[in-house]
């Protein structure tokens, strides 16, 4: 078929073009040389300094427990949400709620994080809380990103499961309780998962958010690597690129290899 | 199930970490800037539009303005131009590959924003890999670094995936049935395409264009490392305003503007996609 092979071309090509970037990266981390496009041999020199890096070391540690906990509480609430948007109809205030998580999903981050600054600062204005800007209030601030992307994968993995399942547990005499935890529950753990993922990659890569709502001491990996970056690009954060690449492969590699197993 | 329970939790976070600091950014914007803590008056003590009279007076800002809409506007087309063969293409694949192939569309997007438009200035930069592979045929240089081509090339990258997943899930879902039958009836492969799934996949072209286009708007990030000191784009304008210059007021205000813009495009998207 002509068209399917016009189509796959495509496919190579839009590959070819997110990939190119990525490949050479990588192996311009491994160019003893600091003249990046010309390869002159093979090197370790970039990781050994990523490796006594203390700063970006300590800023990658600081981002991964914000991850963790952020990404925790927003697939806990977005589920919830999720929920709401797919199974409770038409409820009171559903536009107002779906335009709200809608907004959160799309809205430039500079917006985002200019507001979600002021309300920090007018909240301690008022109540005392939260006590200036800090871990805490990055952390607060990608729960409140992070749980409109896991909300809109809960939703659309009930959307496509339908409630037939659910309707058979209560025919069979399970209250909708009963119901839910033995059967909605299973049929979203996977969707909770990659919710959790996904805010969990949203929290490690933001930088514009975290640079508003946080505060001295508070230095995400992003805004470690962004003020490097306004000095020049350095081999040693392709270095960084280059591990941070090698163990999303391995972890997603290993997952998808997992569920075709079971499938 | 108490809908109560759910309901609850979820809508007092919407409201106070989604609508209460809009509300408050938009009371800003009508304050003015003062030395101290917090830096500007009262927040609705006595409202004053001044912010918005320097944001239509002064050319700089009306030029950040249109400097965006053509950055989001072609990194929109172009994100579409390369994502929908590619989710189409995806989408016919054997049902076993489709989920690796999607896998693969992810995978960059997981190494990391920043470094990634790091890669970029790798290539696009003078002497980098771009020039160097066009010297060998005896072309270049192009000299695209800190141009609005090598902005527009980095939002494309970064955003691609935003517009391959809405479209995938729509155009999987498609019955090729249709196709077939179209087919059938005598329409050449341009005429099925053009009837049947064109249109059959425009919720998710509607729900990619707004995923690219909206926050492509604000982008603070590419324009500042990509785009050289030309490039005074919207978010690069707010990021001055709030960090170079402390005027909190005025940077509420641009936000206050950029968020009534964008809330057409909000609004069309959530219709015709919803």
């Amino acid at each position: 078929m002509k068209r399917g092979l016009g189509l796959n071309a495509a496919l190579v090509a839009g590959y070819a073009f997110l990939y190119v970037p990525v490949v050479l990266l990588v192996a311009t981390s491994f160019n003893p040389s600091r003249l990046t496009t010309v390869l002159t041999g093979f090197s370790w020199r970039w990781y050994v300094a990523l490796w006594a890096n203390d700063k970006l070391i300590e800023a990658a540690l600081l981002s991964l427990r914000i991850a963790v906990v952020s990404a925790t509480a927003a697939a806990a609430l977005g589920t919830l949400a999720g929920l709401a948007l797919a199974r409770f109809g038409r409820f009171a205030g559903r536009p107002v709620f779906a335009g709200l998580v809608a907004a959160r999903l799309v809205l430039p981050d500079v917006l985002v994080g200019l507001s979600l600054l002021l309300l920090f600062v007018q909240m301690e204005d008022w109540f005392g809380w939260p006590d200036g800007r800090s871990a805490l209030t990055i952390t607060l601030a990608h729960i409140s990103v992070s749980l409109a992307y896991v909300a809109v994968v809960i939703e659309a993995r009930l959307a496509d499961a339908g409630t037939e399942l659910e309707q058979a547990a209560m025919d069979l005499g399970a209250s909708p309780f009963a119901a839910f935890r033995l059967v909605t529950l299973p049929l979203l753990a996977p969707a909770v998962v990659s919710g959790w993922l996904l805010a969990f990659t949203l929290s490690l890569d933001d930088l514009v958010v975290a640079t508003f709502v946080s505060g001295p001491g508070a230095s995400t990996l992003p805004m470690v690597v962004f003020s490097a970056l306004r000095l020049g690009v350095t081999p040693e954060l392709n270095a960084l690129a280059t591990v941070i690449l090698v163990v999303v492969s391995v972890a997603l590699g290993g997952a998808w290899a997992l569920q075709r197993r079971r499938a | 199930m108490n809908r109560f329970w759910v309901l609850v939790p979820v809508w007092a976070w919407l409201l106070l970490f989604v609508a209460a600091p809009v509300v408050i950014v938009a009371a800003l914007s009508f304050s003015a800037s003062v030395p101290g803590v917090p830096p500007y008056t009262p927040l609705l003590h006595n409202p004053d539009p001044a912010n918005y009279a320097v944001l239509v007076a002064d050319f700089y800002y009306g030029s950040a303005a249109l400097q965006s809409f053509i950055l989001a506007l072609s990194a929109s087309v172009l994100c579409l131009l390369i994502g929908y063969p590619m989710a189409l293409a995806i989408a016919r694949a054997p049902e076993r590959w489709r989920s690796l192939l999607l896998l693969l569309v992810m995978l960059p997007f997981w190494t990391g924003f920043l470094l990634r438009v790091t890669a970029w200035i790798g290539l696009l930069r003078d002497g980098g890999w771009l020039d160097a592979a066009l010297a060998l045929v005896g072309a270049g240089p192009l000299h695209l670094l800190y141009t609005r081509w090598a902005m527009a090339i980095g939002v494309t990258y970064a955003y691609l995936p935003f517009m391959i997943l809405p479209l995938y899930a729509r155009l999987s879902k498609r019955d090729p049935a249709l196709e077939e039958a179209a087919a059938d009836l005598g329409a050449g492969p341009w005429t099925v395409f053009r009837t049947v799934v064109w249109p059959l996949s425009w919720p998710g072209v509607v729900a990619g264009l707004a995923l690219v286009f909206i926050p492509a708007m604000g982008e603070y990030v590419i324009p500042e490392l990509l785009g050289g000191p030309g490039a005074q784009t919207l978010g690069r304008a707010l990021w001055n305003e709030f960090f170079a210059n402390r005027d909190w007021p005025m940077a509420a205000a641009l936000a206050t503007a950029l968020l009534a813009a964008l809330l057409a495009p909000l609004l069309w998207s959530q219709r015709r996609a919803g």
